[in-house]
């Protein structure tokens, strides 16, 4: 048993010691300030692409983080969750003809789906054999897109298909106006956010906490582990999937990217950038490095290697992250301990 | 409810060729405690931890209120009335001693319900604070378990345990790491936790042990060599022998 959890605890997200509900008003109205928060960002950024980003790989994060940040898997693998929710969403538009808001369905139930089968096999394995078990199941998926380039153009990515209005009737509105766009893709945002807030402040996310903190004593206390971790697991899915959808329409393609294994190493940069096992860490993290890149990448080729070289400085110096840290002195200034 | 709690039969734990635990049987009552003593290697954590559920037997029968375990999953184990604590302390370091306490309650009530709010399920909250009050945290509730002395993570683990509501309560090595004065405070403890529920536990301090317990298990090389109170655990020559001599009298850590 001690190895085991040893390697467990080697790959335990640093996430700030005080519960997340301990926290006061902050913490009690989490997901309507986050919304407020982003609802200002397009006018806070240089350009209105870069602030879709923002949301749309946040809402990435921000699922991830309900796995990695809340219940302490760190899995690499899910940028299998964020493309199957891009690829479903392109090709039931593109190929079925279906109502955008018909295919994004499909494409979360999809990438939950996915998350049900992947999750069954990962599930017991733990600490960086989970984090193998992902992502090579991961790969699996990202080649298995690859080969069925009829169905998913291959290499090229898919195209042929554009949504240029969003909604229902006369409730659709016109999505080509980038801050328009940007506002209907927060609607999608801001509803997610809302019951991810509502998910962890349940009783199933006292559950999935404590499992963070020590599976052993979980087990002990009567939970069933493996269960909770599973659906953990397609609940993280489901989000990241809703934001692979997000993607798919924002971008009108889907480069075979989106399934990449540096997709899911999105993920986690931006997880623990911003602040793992917070509420809107991940929307930080997904702001700093997504600025980050932009800014980079307009010097020189190699702007990976600085981010990860930002990536490495941050998980030495500052663990808990940007929104962590900056949650930690809130606290500390309220007088707590 | 008369009846014995717990009935042990021939119970063995194999691992490969190794036998770490070979034909114990033993039948515990309701309301007393039960301490398990043995020299290192003796098999008192593979006899916790079949007891407990972290391993399953593989010989022998362990029936609970008459109920056999053989196919029962550990996670079950707390429901039907089976509770323990770590000689590791194991809590949940960074929720507070209050959140422990009405998480573990919860595996009673709410397990996989994603839409109420977690600090309004209805008598969690105040029971949690009854169960902190009882293990003497009332003033520590807000404080997260990783900033809490050595001393009150162990009564705070106690407290978790108990908040299955355990007939019966395993705890491995209670006062492991304590000062004497802490010491004092958890046998006190362990005689008011005694007149609702069977207790066992595993201990070292021979002093203690003799004072406390009503009845005493000895396992030496994975046998139960002794089985009786603690003056005639005392009086048994094969006990002396093979482990009370060993490091000459009771001072043995």
């Amino acid at each position: 048993m001690q190895p085991l959890d040893q390697t467990v605890l080697a790959t335990a997200p640093p996430v700030p010691r005080r519960s997340p509900l301990a926290g006061g008003a902050l913490s009690r109205w989490r997901a309507p300030l986050s919304i407020l928060a982003l609802l200002a960002l397009p006018f806070l950024l240089p350009s209105q692409a870069l602030a879709v980003n923002v949301l749309i790989y946040g809402l990435y994060a921000v699922g991830y983080n309900l796995l990695y940040g809340y219940t302490g898997l760190l899995s690499f693998g899910h940028a299998a969750f964020f493309g199957t929710g891009a690829y479903v969403t392109g090709i039931a538009i593109g190929a079925y003809g279906l109502h955008p808001l018909a295919a994004m369905g499909l494409a979360v139930a999809a990438a939950g789906a996915l998350a049900l089968a992947l999750g069954a096999v990962s599930i017991r394995s733990r600490g960086i054999y989970f984090a193998m078990v992902t992502l090579a199941l991961a790969q699996l998926v990202y080649y298995a897109a690859l080969q069925a380039s009829a169905w998913t153009g291959g290499e090229n990515g898919l195209r042929g298909f554009t949504v240029a209005r969003i909604g229902l009737g006369r409730l659709a509105v016109d999505i080509l106006n980038p801050l328009t766009k940007y506002f209907v893709v927060l609607a999608f945002v801001g509803a997610a956010l809302a019951m991810i807030s509502r998910i962890l402040a349940s009783p199933f996310g006292a559950v999935i906490e404590a499992i963070r903190e020590s599976e052993t004593r979980a087990r002990a206390c009567g939970f069933d582990v493996e269960r909770t971790k599973l659906l953990a697991f397609v609940l993280s899915g489901l989000f990241c999937g809703l934001a692979g959808a997000l993607f798919a329409i924002h971008l009108s393609i889907v480069p075979l990217d989106s399934l990449a294994y540096h997709t899911s190493g999105m993920a986690v940069v931006m997880t623990l950038v911003g602040g793992a096992g917070t509420f809107f860490g991940p929307f930080v993290g997904a702001l700093a490095v997504l600025v980050l890149e932009d800014a980079l990448s307009l010097w020189t080729p190699h702007w990976q290697l600085a981010l990860g070289t930002v990536f490495i400085l941050f998980v030495l110096f500052l663990p808990r992250g940007l929104w962590g840290t900056a949650l930690a002195r809130i606290g500390a200034m309220r007088g707590r301990p | 409810m008369t009846g014995p709690v717990l009935q042990v039969e021939n119970l063995g734990r194999r691992f490969g060729a190794f036998s770490a635990l070979e034909g114990i049987s033993a039948t515990l009552g309701r309301q007393r405690i039960t301490a398990v003593i043995g020299p290192n290697g003796a098999g008192k954590s593979t006899f916790f931890n079949l007891l407990s559920g972290a391993l399953k037997p593989t010989s022998g029968s362990l029936r609970f209120g008459g109920r056999d375990l053989a196919r029962v999953p550990q996670a079950r184990f707390a429901h039907l009335g089976i509770a323990r604590s770590y000689q590791i302390t194991t809590v949940f370091p960074r929720l507070t001693a209050h959140e422990n306490v009405r998480t573990a309650l919860q595996a009673r009530a709410s397990r996989y319900d994603f839409w109420s709010r977690r600090d309004r399920l209805a008598g969690l909250e105040d029971r949690a604070d009854a169960l902190l009050d009882s293990v003497g945290l009332a003033g520590r509730r807000g404080r997260p378990a990783a900033a809490l002395a050595h001393g009150e993570q162990r009564a705070l683990e106690i407290a978790i345990a108990l908040a299955a509501d355990p007939k019966l309560l395993l705890l491995d090595e209670p006062t492991a790491g304590m000062g004497p004065e802490e010491t004092k405070d958890m046998v006190a403890l362990l005689h008011r936790l005694a007149e609702a529920r069977a207790i066992l536990l595993v201990e070292h301090k021979m002093k203690m042990i003799l004072g406390l317990s009503e009845r005493i298990l000895v396992l030496h090389h994975g046998r139960l060599i002794a089985d009786g109170s603690p003056a005639e655990i005392q009086a048994d020559r094969e006990v002396r022998r093979v482990y009370l001599g060993q490091s000459g009298g009771y001072g043995h850590a």
